[in-house]
């Protein structure tokens, strides 16, 4: 299948390991992703609290930017994903709204109607379009022993719940279960990473972390797998700060859940981007497949 | 000779004279259309004053056709009817224009209403002309009443019939009747043992000389009509010979497979391959699950064969048909509970010490598979905090939009349970409480007197993931406390889920096969919500307990008592009357085509081999029309819906764009023109 792609501005800086793995899986699951021609930044969660006519017509060119010949799009980035179907919903739902964006779309000779692209998170693809049997089917190294605590977060699952349920979300759980890992029922799966908390309330940031640190850790997680470069960047880059103050010691890899695919598809770990973790992920998988170097498992 | 029309236009108060000008209306109708001998408006033509003017101008005037402008047919074509039949005139020579549901009270614009009032008035007055008088049939009703459903609501019904001495079948779809309440362990505000209450009436049952008991069977199909239903009952195998089987139990205690029993247990205890649900069934008669049982899955085993003192076991019975004619139809079919799991933010069969409110009356009640202890899921430790949750599925937009009604008080009732049995806080999340039925609130106020905590609030998720010290091990209760204003984590030991009400899910089948309707929440829909919420659209058919809709014990017993003593008022009348709108087939032009035969949704047209024609049998039309439409040749007619009534009732209804003049276009240039417009 063909499929317009969003990367999003964190997938080109601090989540490129999402960015690679993603292409990656894509890839090898014959999902063809063609990158929409001079994209913007989605306006992340900020912009929609502020102005909604502006944040709505930033997200719209992007939108009015896919292929006409292609009707999907896929976004891996949960904020992007959200702010790409909000603003077509919004745009379907106001019409005053869309007459207004599409005005200011004019301006740059674009126009979108809202409807003509679907939106999807590349989980859903994966699940639904793809399926079980041709995921299993790409296994070559099966997870068996790696205990995954699959994350969901907020933006992903809610508020628009097209394919998993808001409040406890399975499909992620689900597909490592095709790839044969050990799947950890992870109760704090959809709650919240806190977001862009940790730049206006440190204290109260470091309790939303540590309480999914927490949840994992009790549970014997080997590593937490996550859908949203945020919810990856606050657990992973901010860690070390939450040991420090709560006197913890979490050491617990936060990567993609797209490495984990790739890593099943045997995909060398240099090309899904491993290594550019703050804990490190790589030698935990090493260890728990019994693998002496992970990039030297022959590819099919 | 012309007919002689009387018009009357009804103010209804102000429900239609605030938008029509009702005045207007009568003396338009009396000014333009022709052969209306009287025309009159007045305050409220039901009232007995009202009906007093129509009989008089039917004497005094020799008026041969009524109108009236009023309200919908279905409140007071009864009504008018009757007073036309009182003055001599027969009733079918009446006509009812719509004037308020359809004109008065869907517009303020003052001038379209009264204009679309005149319309209404013409298209009858005009309609009336080609009425003729027709003469109602009268059927004997058989005094056998099948009731479907043997949960309380349709123990009552039954007992009430049998008790009057009318024969009742019985069908259930369970190995035993009781229902629900045979489940339960105590019945609220009184704290009554169900059991105590409710054996003592599942026997008189199953021994009472008019009762034909058909257990583990169900309603395969139901053809007829009022007084005269022909109805097909699927009798499930037991593998159990009932005549022979003494119920002495021995087949079940050897019984070497042992599985989880989703039904009677609510999936909380088990039971065995061959089994009777409960130590008091009735009847005692066990049945073998056949998916489970040894011998037909694997071809090994009969043990039950060969201790069976009575030799009762039959492995070759096979499911039979059982075919009986009664008059009146009563289902009281009941509810299944909202599957929990439907909520995974609450962990039901995720947490172990997640209960469904099923569950936990099976824990309570001393014959259940704890004997009545109050224990975890371990099967000994003793819960220090239980907290109940409300409304699970029920009031909830995602799932069920409806109050279950009984939630709240069997959530006060299991609140006193516990606080009785173990030294546990009890904790209830409610919503809103609702506790308005006789000495419910003070069963409220008990609880509260005993200490029951009550928090308010629609809780978030039920979750074993600990953040603090105190909350290792438990399960923690998530919710806002909208009293206090915030968040609250409360840890607990076991939680109940009070699981919503919900239609059985084979509902709407078992509607279509008797022939009525469910509402857009799955239940059974009553002929009226306040008047008549036992009766059903379809005559002969009635319904009670909770497949019409949640409600408690006392309710449910209610409307079993009042749908018999309907059934029993018509089986002592002895005869219903049959409309005479019926179909009817003129031979010289019937081809024998019998398109009509297959089309007819009530089976009511026969084929005369012999002659080569189709007939209607009039006991079973409805009047329905499909056969007169579908004719190739015109040869059926649809009594008080003719071809040229309806027409000339078109005819009226386009009035205003007559041709100008006060011509009126024959009804054979309309019908050219619908036959041209193909």
């Amino acid at each position: 299948m063909k499929c317009a792609y969003y990367p999003g501005c964190s997938l080109e800086s601090s989540s490129a390991a999402y960015d690679v793995s993603v292409r990656e899986v894509a890839d090898m699951l014959r999902i063809e992703l063609l990158e929409i021609d001079d994209w913007n930044c989605c306006g992340a969660t900020e912009y929609f609290s502020q102005d909604e006519l502006t944040a709505a017509a930033v997200v719209a060119r992007n939108l009015a930017l896919v292929d006409p010949q292609l009707d999907q799009l896929v976004a891996p980035c949960a904020a992007c994903y959200l702010n790409l179907k909000k603003t077509d919903h919004l745009m379907a739902e106001n019409p005053k709204l869309c007459e207004k964006v599409n005005q200011a779309l004019a301006a740059g000779g674009l126009h979108h109607r809202p409807g003509r692209v679907r939106v999807r998170h590349l989980l859903d693809v994966i699940h639904t379009d793809v399926g079980e049997a041709a995921v299993r089917d790409k296994v070559v190294r099966p997870l068996s022993g790696v205990r995954v605590a699959p994350y969901y977060g907020c933006q992903v699952v809610r508020p628009f719940t097209d394919f998993d349920n808001p409040e406890y979300p399975m499909k992620l759980d689900e597909l490592f279960t095709w790839l044969g890992a050990e799947v950890v029922d992870y109760p704090a799966k959809a709650y919240c990473c806190g977001g862009h908390m940790t730049q206006i309330s440190e204290s109260q940031a470091f309790e939303l972390i540590r309480r999914l640190l927490q949840c994992a850790a009790s549970r014997n997680a080997d590593l937490i797998a996550c859908m949203c470069p945020m919810c990856q960047l606050n657990l992973d880059a901010y860690q070390g700060q939450v040991n420090g103050h709560f006197r913890s010691n979490f050491s617990l890899p936060i990567v993609f859940f797209t490495q984990l695919l790739g890593v099943a598809f045997g995909i060398e770990a240099k090309r899904l981007g491993f290594g550019k973790e703050i804990v490190p992920a790589e030698t935990v998988i090493r260890d728990r497949l019994g693998l002496p170097e992970l990039s030297n498992v022959p590819q099919t | 000779m012309a007919e002689r029309v009387g018009v009357y236009v009804c103010h209804c108060g102000s429900n239609i004279a605030g938008t029509v000008d009702v005045e207007d209306v009568a003396k338009w109708a009396s000014e333009n259309i022709a052969d209306v001998a009287v025309s009159r408006e007045y305050k409220f033509m039901c009232s007995s004053l009202g009906q007093q003017i129509i009989e008089e101008d039917i004497k005094t005037q020799g008026l041969s056709r009524v109108v009236v402008a009023a309200c919908s047919p279905l409140l007071h074509e009864k009504t008018f009817r009757r007073a036309c039949e009182h003055a001599g005139l027969n009733p079918y020579l009446f006509q009812m224009a719509n004037i308020r549901e359809q004109v008065s009270w869907v517009t303020e614009d003052k001038t379209a209403a009264t204009q679309k009032a005149k319309l209404s008035v013409a298209a009858a007055a005009q309609r009336i002309k080609h009425q003729r008088p027709l003469q109602p049939s009268q059927v004997s009703v058989n005094p056998a009443t099948l009731v479907v459903g043997g949960g309380i609501a349709g123990i009552q019904a039954t007992l009430e019939l049998a008790d009057s001495g009318y024969h009742v079948y019985l069908v259930e779809r369970e190995p035993s009747i009781g229902g629900h309440m045979a489940q339960f362990d105590k019945t609220f505000p009184t704290l009554d043992c169900s059991a105590c209450i409710l054996t003592p009436k599942m026997s008189e049952v199953g021994q009472h000389e008019h009762v034909t008991l058909l257990t583990y069977s169900e309603l395969e199909e139901v053809s007829g009509s009022v007084g005269n239903f022909k109805v097909k009952v699927r009798k499930r195998a037991r593998h159990v010979k009932e005549d022979v089987c003494n119920g002495c139990g021995i087949c079940s205690q050897k019984c070497p497979k042992k599985l989880i029993d989703h039904g009677f247990e609510a999936g909380f205890g088990q039971r065995k391959a061959i089994y009777t649900p409960f130590p008091q069934a009735v009847p005692r008669t066990p049945v073998i699950d056949t998916e489970a049982c040894v011998w037909f899955q694997r071809q090994k085993c009969r043990v039950c064969e060969k201790l069976c003192p009575a030799g009762a076991i039959d492995f070759e019975q096979q499911d039979q048909i059982v075919e009986l004619e009664v008059g009146n139809i009563i289902l009281a079919t009941g509810w299944k509970l909202f599957d929990c799991t439907k909520l995974p933010q609450y962990g039901y069969r995720r947490l172990p010490n997640v209960y469904s409110a099923m569950e936990f009356e099976r824990m309570c009640n001393a014959a259940g598979p704890t004997s009545g202890k109050i224990v975890l899921r371990d099967g000994k430790t003793e819960p220090e905090s239980v907290a109940i949750i409300h409304c699970v599925g029920s009031r909830d937009s995602g799932h069920h939009s409806y109050c279950s009604n009984v939630c709240c008080m069997a959530a006060l009732k299991f609140g006193h349970l516990v606080l009785e049995k173990t030294n546990a806080d009890v904790y209830s999340f409610y919503i809103d409480l609702r506790t308005s039925h006789k000495d419910y609130e003070e069963f409220y106020q008990r609880l509260l007197g005993e200490g029951m905590h009550f928090v308010r609030g629609k809780v978030a998720e039920v979750t074993n993931a600990d953040r603090m010290p105190l909350e290792t091990g438990k399960l923690i209760v998530q919710l806002e406390d909208t009293l206090l204003g915030r968040q609250r984590r409360v840890p607990v030991d076991m939680v109940i889920l009070m699981g919503a009400l919900e239609p059985q899910a084979d509902a709407t089948e078992v509607g279509r096969t008797c022939g009525i309707a469910c509402g857009a929440a799955g239940w059974f829909t009553e002929r009226h919500p306040k008047l008549d919420p036992v009766a059903t659209m379809t005559d002969g058919i009635f319904v009670a307990g909770v497949c019409q809709g949640p409600k408690d014990i006392p309710a449910s017993v209610a409307q079993g008592a009042a749908a018999a003593a309907r059934v029993g008022g018509m089986i002592a009348k002895g005869t219903v009357t049959i409309e005479p709108i019926t179909a009817s087939v003129d031979e010289e032009r019937c081809s024998g085509c019998r398109i009509c035969n297959a089309l007819c949704p009530y089976s009511a047209i026969e084929f005369d081999e012999e002659k080569e024609v189709s007939r209607v049998n009039v006991a079973l039309c409805k009047g329905c029309g499909t056969c007169v439409a579908a004719c190739p040749a015109g040869a059926i007619t649809g009594a008080h819906f003719t071809d040229d009534q309806i027409l000339a009732e078109i005819e009226g209804a386009l009035w205003d764009v007559r041709p100008s003049g006060g011509e009126q276009p024959a009804a054979g240039a309309l019908v050219q023109c619908a036959v041209d417009s193909g």
